[in-house]
């Protein structure tokens, strides 16, 4: 997917005036709230109309007040999924899924209701109304629903901010699956720099209704570390554990990370904060932490007065957080190699 | 009860012209309402002033327009006219007496219920692929149903009890364009007529409960009916 942006829009107060072009297949929309990303979308899938300007997707023109093309939202086949699952409340869960499958041409239909049911795991509810359905349910359904109407590009905005943390991070791999298993390209907007890491890979940096910059999630994570609470989030996505003693023992790289809440039998997504790594010079005696991971300093980054250190430990990476005095004292420089200590509990299961 | 063949004339011909009336108003009060709250365009406030008159002027004003413009003299009179179509002093002219009077309270409902849909349902189908005429007729128009009920019981209600506009235009012919308030008008300024005046105001208030209760079951039912 390439999207060519050129527009300028005034609402109010507020004026976004972008000129970019960004490619792939998952692209993501990062900006604080209020900085112009959902009337980003509603201009690119055409329910709201620039002032002035172009937009295309691939080699087709959207809008262009030059040519004065101005595609209406049901000709630029670009589906969202809103921040509530917006079902329409006087239709059960199978007219609202087949509701733009139905609108679609024939020869466009290449993913089927049945294939969505099944990837979506709604089978037991596709039976059901609407407002007897959970949270994740109906985000599950809407995102069906989106899917089906085999949009030419599939825009998420901010489809996990009304969930519950553990209700989100189950969502995500239904979310990913969509866009891997379909090959649907989607255009993903949020504020949160784990949900750009796990969903993206090019970022469209968005503030004050300019453009910041374009960068990769993990680029975006960096510069985040210093200023995020939770500094630098490593994403692990662990399986095959063993439980001894009550610890989830999770094979990694050529070693193991010790954890204290996991599961067995299924793969989970873990966060680390950044913060939650200690680093060691020399092999220390005793700890009371579980984990001491030797390991290979393979990048160090700044961020805002404080150090990124990315460590290699049998070719899986994390990054750690020093302050720059830390890293003096320690001697750290590419290359070195250096103990890091992780307790059991500083690992958050995400799903 | 006591009820003479012409009294249940009456009766009769008050449901026609309500039903009628009601019938005709409803894809109109509809598109109004659509518009309204919908749509932006120049003059709606004017166009709002105009639709909620009927609800401030005194019915026989109402009437005396109606009957200025539908009179020999009026546009729309000489163009019935030309029609080969007789309008004032029919029941058709009722209908639209109770029509012009009643179709304020219809768009209000209405108004009232396609307030309450969020905007990103349409927005929802649009992306989906619909049209906004396939929005109009699948997300707007099955979600204002409930609007639609209230409005139509509403006007029903009103175009039974429709007097001023109606003598005006219509007139109060026994038989033909008298309706229950009009019957009941004459019972009362005839000395013998008040058992029969009860009567007919006995039906009026039994037709009124059995509206409104229609309106409460069929409300309810679409409520659940929206959960389903």
């Amino acid at each position: 997917m390439k999207l060519r942006i050129d527009i300028e829009k005034k609402l109010g107060d507020f004026s976004l005036k972008l000129n970019t072009e960004i490619s792939g297949e998952r692209v993501g929309i990062f900006g604080a709230s209020g900085s112009g990303k959902s009337t980003l979308v509603h201009l690119v899938s055409g329910l709201i109309k620039p002032d002035a300007g172009e937009i295309y997707l691939d080699e087709t023109c959207l809008f262009s007040s030059r040519k004065k093309i101005d595609l209406s939202p049901e000709k630029r086949r670009i589906a969202i999924v809103f921040q509530q699952a917006m079902l329409f409340p006087h239709l059960g869960v199978q007219s609202n899924l087949l509701y733009g499958y139905k609108r679609c041409r024939p020869a466009e239909r290449r993913i089927k209701p049945e294939a969505i049911i099944e990837v979506l795991n709604l089978v037991h509810i596709a039976g059901r109304g609407v407002n007897k359905l959970s949270g994740g349910e109906k985000q599950r359904v809407a995102l069906g629903r989106a899917v089906l109407a085999n949009p030419r590009l599939l825009v998420m905005d901010e489809p996990l901010s009304a969930l519950d943390d553990s209700l989100r991070y189950q969502i995500i791999p239904y979310l990913r699956s969509v866009s891997t298993e379909f090959g649907i390209p989607c255009l993903f907007i949020s504020h949160s720099i784990t949900e750009m890491q796990l969903m993206t890979e090019r970022v469209l940096v968005v503030k004050n209704g300019r453009l910041s910059g374009i960068s990769t999630p993990d680029e975006l994570a960096r510069t985040g570390m210093a200023t995020n609470p939770r500094g630098y989030h490593n994403l692990l996505r662990l399986d095959g554990a063993t439980q001894k003693d009550g610890l989830f023992h999770y094979p990694w790289g050529n070693s193991e990370l010790i954890i204290s809440e996991g599961r067995t039998g299924e793969e989970s997504l873990f966060e680390l904060s950044s913060r939650d790594i200690i680093l060691f010079k020399q092999h220390p005696e005793a700890i009371s932490a579980r984990n001491l991971l030797e390991c290979r300093v393979a990048e160090l980054f700044d961020s805002d007065g404080r150090k990124g250190v990315v460590l290699d430990s049998g070719g899986k990476t994390l990054v750690a957080e020093i302050v720059r005095n830390a890293a003096e004292e320690l001697g750290i420089a590419t290359g070195a190699t250096l103990f890091a200590a992780i307790k059991a509990s500083a690992f958050r299961r995400l799903g | 009860m006591n009820l003479s063949p012409q009294d249940s004339t009456a009766i009769l011909l008050s449901m026609k012209i309500a039903v009628t009336a009601t019938a005709i108003s409803l894809p109109f009060g509809f598109a109004t309402a659509w518009l309204m709250v919908f749509r932006r365009f120049h003059g709606k406030v004017l166009l709002e002033v105009l639709i909620n008159l009927p609800l401030t002027l005194p019915p026989v004003v109402i009437g005396y327009f109606l009957l200025l413009f539908f009179g020999r003299n009026g546009w729309g009179g000489s163009m019935l006219k030309a029609a080969g179509i007789d309008f004032i002093f029919t029941w058709k002219a009722a209908v639209v007496a109770s029509a012009t009077v009643g179709f304020p309270l219809l768009v209000r409902s209405i108004r009232l219920g396609m307030e309450s849909i969020d905007r990103q349902l349409l927005q929802a189908s649009r992306s989906l692929g619909a049209s906004w005429y396939d929005t109009l007729f699948t997300v707007v128009l099955p979600l204002s149903l409930r609007g639609m009920v209230a409005g139509s019981s509403l006007m029903f209600a009103r175009s039974l009890g429709e007097f001023g506009a109606t003598i005006i235009v219509a007139g109060n012919i026994p038989g033909l364009t008298q309706t229950i308030p009009l019957a009941i008008y004459d019972y009362a300024s005839s000395p013998t007529g008040t058992s029969m005046a009860l009567s007919l105001c006995g039906v009026s208030v039994a037709l009124s409960v059995i509206i409104l209760l229609l309106h409460e079951v069929i409300g309810k039912k679409l409520e659940h009916g929206g959960q389903a």
